[in-house]
């Protein structure tokens, strides 16, 4: 399925399976990822969106019994072959999850734990890279008198903000976000949301979302899944108020899930 | 971009050498083991070609005329072993049974904590105490009563007879018990919480008493790894050394009677294995340890493989 | 007729409530039992000990059968033996119980492992002290403070392993996938991340490893032996609490008794103060996260 001709597609998923064991989560997923847009994975608990998701860093790989077969491809490499570089893959691919996950760690060494992975900066440039991430994660107002102090002393939304801080200091070039704001209130929430609005400048953003207002917000494409099944896909404002496929109808409207 | 390549390049390199570490420390584990087991066998045989088979029911062991036998120090350890859990059992479940269901919520924590502290005291203490607290109060009160009482009945009166002395296999078996109970009662404890609380919910929703809970919900649920924590507290009792040390007498005879000195493996190991003179001496004494090693390694693994199977079920159920 | 069965229903759950009753009573008896014990150990630990506890004990050498001294050469034995074995079996135990953790999902060397090592922890500590003096007192011909070491430190390898194990298995997995997704390799997520999360724990462990060695007497009794003498010399034989507690209790002498009883309260509060404070430290720390 394609979203639309005009935008270059930045991540393209062919034929793609994934099975848990035996078990089959995801069936011959077909779709692209535009470039610096946001697109939005809703659906059911259990219909695969976060297992989508997981391929494109193959976060998988940490665990044995699970396998995707089929191709992504990123900028003309496939994500899946044997033979890729999971560190470089995970330097242009950065991740946030579901629950806040602060190292124990400063949150000044949060922030340079990724980048000293890829990158030897001097301690100025450190600094800089630093304040530039917790800047466009909009929480450097917040923490600059406290960059010593742990990570784990934040609160729920600003810990959600170290990481995406965290994840794009790295300067990915796409940024996946899983359920990023289920375990926050909803002015952190807000937050999180306008902050994704200004990322999607510099970043191509995946976000998994259980809340359809949430996706409806902040995506311009919308993808639906049921059961490892994508049912519908295409820009947002055509999936919320004219869906093509019945079953998108009946989620949307709350009369199912 | 080259720097970069060989960085990454490095960091696999890095990733090979860690988990090749702590691999090698994983299995050094196993080496270790081996290494017992192999040095204990070595240590032990010219032992085995002197007396073969013969050396676990003899009853011999004369120093002076190069004689050695393993019934005593064996049957001793079994002994003392079996009269310590059946005090420890009963007494154990009504730890474990106060501290899940019946404890005030403020009192729990400390007095689990209580409990595991006399685990946590060294066992020579128990053996200290047992020689110069226990041991003359249980020679002046219990044992006469014993005599009297017990010791002329029919059958189990032989066991309790014979001279009020203090120091014995029952002395020893008691002190054991004392030691053990909190090992048995923390693992009970610990296993008795994992029983879902929906399940004793219901029972008593049924208008269950507790103790019905406890015996016909909560034990038959958790009867595997209840099982599993006996057998450890077993595998403590067998190879206790110090406790028993102190109050058994250290007597190679074979009677009848509780109260008489006794030895069990491990006392005499204490006792006699730096002042052993002579190959074969030494050599019976290490072979006793192969013995005490065999017997609590295979305890321990029927208590292991009951835990696991407990826990293997609880994850089914989660 | 309803009558008769009414009194039968009254009648059982009469019945089952003395049962429940008498269980009950039962258990807070048991309770009050172990509690009793405890008591009694560390009241008479007090009274015996709390009177020998001189100024003399820390400064004086273990005194000859019949005289009076001091403790001060077993104390220093205690703590040098006790550090090496610490200092020797910890990493050993932090990098296996690594393994495990985080290393051992395929295989057979993990599950294997983890099952004998869980025998080990529970192993007689004199079959280790037989093990120690075959393949080390033997082989240079004395005992010595080195092979004490080194049989404390195979008891606290055991340890280390189980609380490294657990508490890694505590750390939850989203922060390791976390550091994954920043493409960090594996070596980096477990030291940076994973162990340095799971810090207070594995410190809790080994304190427990220190408490447990602290008063382990068995293992010593065929690796270092004894020594009157002050001795700060690893490779000759060294003084140590349990040995000469041991030797002093089971002897005739009133002062060697004495002696007995001061070290024993000092080896007693010393492991429970550790007991203690490795829960309080683990508290503390889990109840920040």
């Amino acid at each position: 399925m394609n979203a639309e001709n005009s935008v270059k597609p930045k991540v393209v998923v062919k034929d793609l399976n994934f099975f848990y064991g035996k078990y089959r989560a995801l069936k011959d997923i077909n779709l692209d990822i535009a470039d610096k847009k946001v697109t939005a994975f809703i659906g059911p608990s259990g219909c695969g969106k976060s297992t989508l998701l997981r391929t494109f860093n193959r976060m998988y790989q940490l665990y044995p019994q699970q396998t995707a077969t089929g191709s992504i491809v990123l900028d003309g490499d496939n994500i899946l072959d044997k033979n890729q570089d999971l560190n470089k893959l995970r330097a242009k691919v950065g991740m946030v999850f579901q629950k806040p996950t602060p190292f124990p760690m400063s949150i000044y060494d949060n922030i340079a734990f990724g980048v000293k992975l890829y990158q030897n900066l001097n301690k100025n440039d450190m600094t800089e890279r630093v304040e530039w991430a917790l800047r466009k994660a909009a929480l450097w107002d917040e923490v600059k008198d406290k960059l010593t102090q742990s990570g784990m002393g934040l609160s729920g939304g600003q810990q959600q903000r170290l990481c995406i801080a965290r994840a794009i200091a790295v300067k990915p070039q796409v940024l996946l976000l899983d359920e990023p704001t289920s375990a926050l209130d909803p002015i952190s929430t807000a937050h999180i949301e306008k902050l994704i609005d200004e990322l999607k400048e510099d970043f191509t953003i995946v976000i998994v979302t259980h809340n359809m207002q949430q996706a409806a917000r902040v995506s311009d494409y919308t993808a639906y899944m049921y059961l490892g099944d994508l049912i519908e896909f295409g820009d947002t404002s055509s999936v919320f108020t004219n869906p093509k496929r019945k079953e998108t109808e009946d989620y949307i409207t709350g009369r199912f899930g | 971009m080259l720097l970069h390549e060989a960085r990454l390049k490095r960091q696999t390199i890095y990733d090979a050498l860690f988990r090749g570490v702590t691999r090698f420390a994983a299995f050094g584990v196993l080496a270790l083991l081996a290494a017992i087991i192999f040095s204990l066998v070595m240590g032990s045989m010219p032992a085995i070609k002197a007396f073969g088979f013969g050396f676990l029911a003899s009853p011999d062991w004369d120093p002076v005329n190069d004689q050695f036998g393993a019934l005593i120090p064996i049957v001793g350890t079994l002994v003392t072993s079996a009269i310590a859990l059946t005090i420890a059992i009963p007494v154990s479940f009504g730890i474990a049974l106060f501290l899940t269901e019946l404890s005030p919520r403020v009192l729990r924590r400390p007095l689990g904590v209580a409990i595991e502290l006399l685990a946590g005291i060294p066992s020579i203490i128990y053996g200290m105490w047992g020689l110069f607290v226990f041991a003359p109060l249980f020679a002046d009160y219990v044992e006469p009563w014993l005599n009297k009482h017990v010791g002329s009945m029919p059958y189990i009166g032989p066991f309790f007879s014979g001279p009020p002395m203090g120091i014995g296999t029952l002395t020893a078996s008691i002190i054991l018990a004392i030691m053990i109970i909190p090992f048995i009662a923390s693992v009970m404890r610990d296993v008795f919480d994992v029983v879902p609380a929906m399940l004793k919910e219901s029972a008593y929703g049924l208008g269950s008493t507790t103790w019905e809970v406890m015996f016909k919900i909560v034990l038959p649920y958790t009867k595997v790894g209840v099982a599993g924590g006996i057998m450890l507290g077993l595998g403590r009792a067998l190879g206790e050394t110090m406790a028993v040390t102190f109050v058994i007498g250290n007597a190679h005879e074979l009677t009848k009677s509780l109260l008489n000195p006794g030895n069990s493996i491990s006392s005499a190991l204490a006792n006699e294995f730096t002042e052993a003179f002579g190959d074969l001496y030494t050599s019976s004494l290490i072979e006793l340890g192969l013995i005490l090693f065999f017997i609590t390694f295979v305890v321990l693994s029927i208590s292991r493989f009951m835990l696991y199977k407990l826990s293997k079920r609880e994850g089914k159920a989660a | 007729m309803k009558e008769r069965l009414r009194n039968k229903m009254m009648e059982l759950y009469t019945r089952r409530r003395l049962a429940n009753a008498a269980g009950l009573t039962i258990s807070v008896l048991a309770m009050g039992f172990g509690l009793f014990w405890l008591c009694w150990i560390l009241w008479t630990l007090l009274v015996h000990g709390l009177p020998a506890l001189t100024a003399e004990v820390f400064t004086k050498m273990t005194p000859p059968p019949g005289s009076s001294g001091g403790l001060w050469n077993a104390i220093f034995g205690s703590l040098m033996m006790t550090l090496g074995g610490t200092l020797i079996g910890t990493p050993i135990g932090i990098l296996a119980g690594t393994y495990l953790a985080e290393f051992g999902q395929r295989g057979w060397l993990a599950p294997f492992t983890r099952f004998i090592n869980d025998i080990l922890l529970s192993a007689p500590s004199i079959v280790i002290g037989l093990f120690v003096y075959e393949v080390y007192v033997v082989h240079v011909k004395h005992f010595s403070g080195w092979a004490g070491t080194l049989a404390l430190a195979i008891i606290v390898i055991p340890i280390v392993i189980r609380t490294t194990e657990n508490m890694l298995r505590l750390v939850p997995s989203t922060l390791r996938e976390a550091a994954a997704a920043l493409g960090a390799p594996q070596w980096k997520i477990v030291n940076f991340v994973t162990l340095r999360a799971a810090r207070a724990g594995i410190i809790t462990g080994v304190m427990l490893a220190i408490a447990r060695i602290s008063g382990e007497t068995a293992p010593l009794l065929f690796t270092s032996l004894n020594n009157q003498f002050w001795n700060d010399d690893m490779n000759q034989p060294m003084a140590n609490l349990p040995v000469v507690i041991f030797q002093f209790a089971m002897s005739p002498y009133e002062d060697w008794q004495k002696l007995a009883w001061a070290g024993a309260l000092l080896i007693t509060f010393s492991v429970l103060t550790l007991n203690i404070l490795a829960r309080v430290l683990f508290r503390q720390n889990a109840s920040t996260h």
